[in-house]
Order: C-alpha cells, then sequence, then structure tokens
C-alpha cells in the first residue's frame, strides 16, 4: 500500500508536467535535434530538392567552419560588439533610471513616454528610419552637423557605431524601466540615512543602490548580453547585409548569408550549433548566479 | 523585444532552431517525373516586370495560339516578383506537388538548377526544333550545360555605355573609343563638375566590372574537362581589376560612397543626373527615359583597350525551362516553344524592349528601334556568359566578387591579394560543385 502511494507520488509531478514538456519537445528539443543533425550532413539546395543524395559528412561542416578566418573574425566583432552594446545600454538605462526619480512628474512623464515609444518601434522600422538620418545625400543629420556627404556606413568603426546607436536606443528602455522599478522599491530611509551620513550621490550609487539592485542588474546584463549577441536586424538592414566587403558580419546574419543567401543549409546550421553552445553557456551562468543568490528556480 | 528572465534561454534556443525552418527535417523530395499527361492545366510561372501589362498582352497571344493547338490544355499564368523569385522557385524545387510545370529564370541560374534537379533536359526537343536555329550562340550557351539543353532563351540583356551628351558637348568631349579615353573623360568630366561622378561604378557592380577583366584579356574562370578554375588572379584579369578599381577615387567616383553602389544605384545615378556617364542595360532605357536626363544622353558600345575594340559584354537575360517533375513534359515544352519563338519574342521586343535571341529577329529589331543599335553592336562583337558551373551561383550568392572589389577600392588589401583570396573562394565553390 505504502509502496504504490510513493510510486504515485512520485510519478505526480511529471504527469502534471507533461503537457509543457510535449510542447517543449515539440517546439524546441525537436529542432535543435534537427539542427544538429544537419550540421553533420552535406545538404545544400541540390539535396533538398533531390537533384544529388543527402550523405554524412561528420564534422566536415564544422572543419570547414573553423578553418575559416572569417568565421573567426566575425566572431570576435560579434563578441566585443555585443559587449560594447551591453555596456553602452546598461550604462545609459541605470542613468536614466536615477534620473527619473529625480525629476518632477511632467519631464518623467515625457521621458517614460519617449522610452516607451523606441520600445515600441519594431527593429525594422527603427533601423529603416536610422540609416535615413545617416543618409549621405538626403540625411538630416550631416546637414545639422555640416558634414557635407559624409558615409556613416563606409568606415567598419563608424558602421558598426551607427548600429550601436541604434541598438542602444531600441534597448535602454527596458533597463530603465526595470532599473527605475528597483529603486522605488528601496527603502527611503536607507538612502536618507546615507545622505545623512555625507555621502555623495555616486557614493550613494555604488555603496548603497547598487548592491541593492544587484539581482535586478545581473538579470537586465544577462538579458542584453544574450539579446545582443543574436542582433539580425540592425546589422542586416543598416549595412545592407553585412557591410562593405563584409566588414560589419555579426554571427547570426553570417549563418543566415550562409545558411539562406547560398543555401548551404548544413554549413548554416554549423553556425546555428556554435551559437546555440555558447548562449547555452552564457545561460548557465546565469542561473548560476541566480541559484547562489538563494533565488527561487 | 524583451522576453521575460524565464524564457529568454529556451526562445534564443528556439530562434536557433528557427535557422532550420526552411528544411524543417532533412527531408529530399523527389522531382522526377511521374506520368506525361496530354491534358490538364499547365501551370507557368513568369517574372513580374515593372509596367507588365505589354509582356502580359504578348503571352497572353502565345497562350492563345498554343491552345489552338492543344484543345484539352489550360493554362494558368502567374507571374511572380523579381525579388523573391529565388525562394520561390527553390520552393517549387523542395515541393514538387505545389510547382509549376514551366517557369522563367535568369540565365546565370541554370548551372544552379540543373545540379539542384530541379530543369528537365530537353536537348532532343530543342535540336529538332527549326526555329532554334537561329539562336545566337551566346544564348544557347545559357541554356546548356555540359552539352545538354535545358531550356529555351527568352530574351538576352547586354550593357552599354550611356553618356550625358549635354555635358560631353559643354567640355568639348567626344564618345571615348578605348578604356584609356574612359577613364580621361571621365575624371574630366568630375574635375570641371564636382557634383557629378564621372563614371558611376560599384563596388558591387559586377556585371559591371566583368567587360573590364575581359577586354583586357582575363577571364572569370577556365574549363577544362567539365571542372573550372578561377582565373580572376591571372595578370590579365588583374589588370582588368585595376581598370576598373582606379576608378574609384575623389577623381571620379568616391570609394565612401561608390563601394557600396550596386547596378541598380549607378543607373539611379545617372538617370537623377548625378553622373556624366554609366554602364547600363538596354532595359535600363526605361527607367533613364523616366529620369531627368531624358533626351540629354546617348549609348555608345563600352570600349575595349585598343582603340575601335568593344569590352566584351555579360550576356544577361532570361531563359524558359521545363521543370523535371512536371507531369504534362510533352505539352509544357510546346508551350515553351511558343513563348520563346521567333513570333513571341518579336512581339515582345517590341511591348517590352527586351532583345530576342534569335539573331534574324534581333536584326529586324534594330531596324525598326535605333536606340537598341549600341546594345546589338555589343553583342554582335560577342557578349559573354557567366561560368556554366553550378559553382558560380554560389560564388554570385556569397558576393564574392563585390567583396573583392570592395576590399580593393576602399584599401583593404591591394590587387594582388584581393584577386588571390577571391580565386581561393572561387575555386572551393567550384570544387564543392564538382
Amino acid at each position: 500500500m505504502s509502496a504504490i502511494a510513493r510510486r504515485g507520488s512520485g510519478w505526480t509531478p511529471w504527469l502534471y508536467l507533461a503537457p509543457a514538456l510535449v510542447v517543449l519537445g515539440g517546439l524546441l528539443v525537436y529542432p535543435v535535434y534537427q539542427l544538429g543533425l544537419i550540421s553533420f550532413l552535406e545538404y545544400t539546395q541540390a539535396q533538398v530538392s533531390g537533384g544529388e543524395p543527402t550523405s554524412f559528412k561528420g564534422l566536415g561542416n564544422y572543419t570547414t567552419l573553423f578553418g575559416d578566418p572569417q568565421f573567426w573574425q566575425v566572431l570576435l566583432a560579434t563578441v566585443v560588439f555585443a559587449a560594447a552594446c551591453v555596456l553602452a545600454t546598461l550604462a545609459l538605462g541605470c542613468a536614466l533610471a536615477v534620473l527619473l526619480t529625480r525629476v518632477r512628474a511632467v519631464p518623467r512623464l515625457a521621458l517614460m513616454m519617449a522610452a516607451l515609444g523606441a520600445w515600441a518601434t519594431p527593429a525594422i522600422t527603427g533601423s529603416t528610419v536610422w540609416v535615413f538620418l545617416f543618409d549621405p545625400d538626403f540625411g538630416p543629420v550631416n546637414k545639422v552637423l555640416g558634414l557635407g556627404d559624409h558615409s556613416w556606413t563606409y568606415g567598419r568603426y563608424s558602421a558598426f557605431a551607427l548600429v550601436l546607436l541604434e541598438v542602444v536606443w531600441c534597448s535602454f528602455p527596458f533597463v530603465m524601466v526595470t532599473v527605475y522599478a528597483g529603486i522605488r522599491a528601496i527603502p527611503a530611509e536607507v538612502l536618507e540615512a546615507a545622505s545623512l551620513d555625507g555621502a555623495s550621490q555616486w557614493r550613494i550609487w555604488r555603496s548603497v543602490m547598487a548592491p541593492m539592485l544587484r539581482p535586478i542588474l545581473v538579470v537586465v546584463t544577462i538579458q542584453s548580453v544574450i539579446w545582443d549577441f543574436k542582433i539580425f536586424t540592425q546589422i542586416y538592414v543598416m549595412t545592407n547585409g553585412g557591410g562593405i566587403a563584409g566588414q560589419n558580419l555579426v554571427l547570426n546574419v553570417y549563418a543566415y548569408q550562409k545558411a539562406f543567401a547560398s543555401s548551404q543549409y548544413s554549413l548554416g546550421s554549423a553556425i546555428g550549433v556554435v551559437m546555440l553552445l555558447i548562449l547555452l553557456a552564457v545561460t548557465l551562468v546565469y542561473l548560476r548566479l541566480l541559484r547562489r543568490q538563494g533565488e527561487e528556480l | 523585444m524583451k522576453f521575460s528572465a524565464r524564457i529568454a534561454a529556451p526562445a534564443a534556443a528556439l530562434v536557433l532552431a528557427g535557422l532550420t525552418a526552411t528544411a524543417c527535417a532533412p527531408q529530399t523530395s523527389d522531382n522526377s517525373a511521374k506520368k506525361d499527361e496530354k491534358s490538364g492545366t499547365l501551370r507557368v510561372w513568369l517574372f513580374q516586370e515593372v509596367g507588365n501589362a505589354p509582356k502580359q498582352k504578348v503571352v497572353d497571344r502565345a497562350v492563345d495560339a498554343f491552345r489552338a493547338q492543344h484543345k484539352d490544355a489550360e493554362v494558368e499564368i502567374e507571374y511572380i516578383p523579381v525579388e523573391t523569385r529565388a525562394q520561390k522557385i527553390k520552393a517549387a524545387f523542395n515541393d514538387p506537388e505545389s510547382a509549376p510545370d514551366l517557369i522563367e529564370y535568369g540565365n546565370t541560374d541554370t548551372a544552379g538548377y540543373v545540379k539542384d534537379g530541379g530543369l528537365a533536359d530537353v536537348t532532343e526537343e530543342f535540336g529538332a526544333w527549326a526555329e532554334a536555329k537561329d539562336t545566337d550562340p551566346a544564348a544557347k550557351q545559357s541554356v546548356s550545360v555540359g552539352g545538354k539543353v535545358y531550356g529555351a532563351p527568352f530574351f538576352v540583356g547586354v550593357r552599354a555605355l550611356y553618356y550625358r551628351t549635354d555635358v560631353f558637348e559643354e567640355l568639348g568631349l567626344k564618345p571615348p573609343k578605348s578604356q584609356a579615353e574612359l577613364v580621361t573623360a571621365a575624371k574630366k568630366i568630375r574635375k570641371a563638375k564636382p557634383e557629378l561622378y564621372g563614371l558611376a561604378v560599384g563596388g558591387a557592380y559586377t556585371y559591371g566590372a566583368m567587360p573590364f577583366i575581359w577586354a583586357n584579356g582575363g577571364e572569370l574562370a577556365e574549363e577544362s574537362g567539365g571542372t573550372y578554375t578561377s582565373a580572376i588572379d591571372s595578370p590579365a584579369a588583374r589588370k582588368g581589376i585595376k581598370a576598373y578599381t582606379s576608378l574609384f577615387g575623389p577623381d571620379n567616383c568616391p570609394a565612401a560612397k561608390c563601394a557600396e553602389m550596386g547596378g541598380n544605384d549607378t543607373v539611379t545615378a545617372f538617370a537623377s543626373g548625378r553622373a556624366g556617364m554609366a554602364i547600363g542595360g538596354d532595359f535600363s532605357h526605361a527607367a533613364v527615359e523616366a529620369g531627368k536626363v531624358k533626351g540629354k544622353y546617348a549609348v555608345v558600345p563600352l570600349p575595349g583597350v585598343k582603340a575601335g575594340e568593344i569590352a566584351p559584354a555579360f550576356a544577361g537575360g532570361n531563359n524558359l525551362g521545363v521543370l523535371k517533375s512536371s507531369s504534362h513534359r510533352t505539352l509544357a515544352v510546346d508551350l515553351m516553344k511558343q513563348l520563346a519563338g521567333k513570333k513571341a519574342q518579336g512581339e515582345l521586343f517590341d511591348a517590352m524592349g527586351f532583345l530576342p535571341t534569335y539573331t534574324d529577329v534581333r536584326e529586324s529589331a534594330a531596324k525598326k528601334e535605333p536606340f537598341v543599335e549600341p546594345f546589338i553592336e555589343t553583342l554582335a562583337a560577342g557578349a559573354k556568359a557567366a561560368p556554366a558551373s553550378p559553382g558560380w551561383a554560389q560564388i554570385d550568392s556569397s558576393l564574392v566578387l563585390p567583396t573583392m572589389f570592395q576590399e580593393i577600392v576602399s584599401g583593404r588589401k591591394d590587387v594582388a591579394a584581393a584577386s588571390g583570396d577571391a580565386a581561393k573562394k572561387m575555386n572551393d565553390a567550384f570544387g564543392a560543385a564538382g
């Protein structure tokens, strides 16, 4: 009797989890399995449409990928670019969140509306508008700054900088709103005590607010990392698919160019697997950090 | 735009997994024809041109003529957008059940589509077709792979030099007779009128650059025994690359703006009056006529290296082909002959200005419309096709040549290094294609 009850209780959680697991299995595990499988095959348009038989290539796609200097260059560019985006987004988001707590209702409302507007703009619309603003022939920015027909997308760094501005513009509101909510939750007496002790604004942020906001900051940081690492739309639209001679390629756009523009589905899948592993590592770090802070998982 | 923390990780993985969306399982579709029915509905995909109505009329007449001979057959024509044709045609190969029987396709795609197993071999029917004898050799080559014919040429497109008659007159210039004169004229225009590009060139304008390589005796690739090897790094080809890339700079077309430009951008620059010269196709005529420079321009063949020579142009254009998966092969081939026949091509020229692929039809077209003269002259001087290897489609879509030109004009690599790297990438693609 008791054995049956024990066994029953062992199975019950799984029974409740089953619907979610089925959905996850279908929508997540199966595609990832296919992604991995294709990355080990020779699979281009000719194999898809039956012109040639599909053959097993083992690690061939990975050898090709890792042997391609462009891949390493793109990987490096992606990491550096994502890091710059994350830092800039966090810095701006936190600064404006602090500003929000210090201004009156009307400017606060205006700042909130502006931020929410940027947040709500679809990435493709935002990118198109930014490119237009910086257009060498018709863009208002060059007119205002008196730069003549300076092309912002010609130089590698200036093109990356332009994309960075757009990325920061559309992702700082998330950081700002989250951090603002966190600051509001800090008891007023703690801050009051700090200022009574004669702490400067910077000191209050560093020694009081930042430690109390740590869980929130970790969440927004990891999310920004994941999001900025996967950046696609902004680069694709603003640098016309990767820039002059591919100078502005990031991993996601590179995978797209390989998989779809030139129909090398298997090579594109191999890039996808590499990205998956990198992001998985980042996610594991994220989960560990959360666990260490004693948050329920 | 942002997901909550809990779902961010799985969502990230999902997006990656979504990369396989079009090939959601490593499946392979069977494109072999099961039957050859003599009645039923034929489905046809043609390209949707800018201002498609006249083309539609010509096609409808040809279809009526076809139906008069085949009372049991229905024909369903669909005009597909040019920008998404690659995806649509790939999808048709992936799903033979809903694929059309006859398609229009760009002639640089022939070898790739044949390798994909999408196009039917019509060598016999083409050989037995009386009208096909007058097809010009370059056009015939554009439907042939490995000695077999995979369709019928529909029209050819070729590029020549557009120049501003008013600017030339003002500066006392004559239409250039050699490449050296072309470069001099371009720089003179830029110097006298700094708001104009002398000759509008583009780092991504491969078809505008090819004549420079060919005129200097270079080749894109060389064939021996069915396999191709890149020749883009040969001394002759490098000379051509050097000539083309020397046109990027403050004295003609500043690299900061011109490195990014493609063919359409250069034609747009010319049409809107921002360039003294441009390399444009017979198909660009309408766009230029619609621009600011209407009535102030003329066209001559692009000059070769020696005075009086014509630089070999790229023989572009479209073909018609029967899909391998078609269950109405005989009917589809008949319809293809009707649409790509002399009568329909002659009418298509009148309606759209597309150059016929038959030498005799083309000559009579030139008599009717003097505008096409320089283009026909260019074709007669010997236009060249892209390498007929399936690897070419990949070289084209992975932007090997634009990357090379952009690396050179942006000063990142010299001609030798950039062409060497491009040759390596081309050979990889040719090698993978077999």
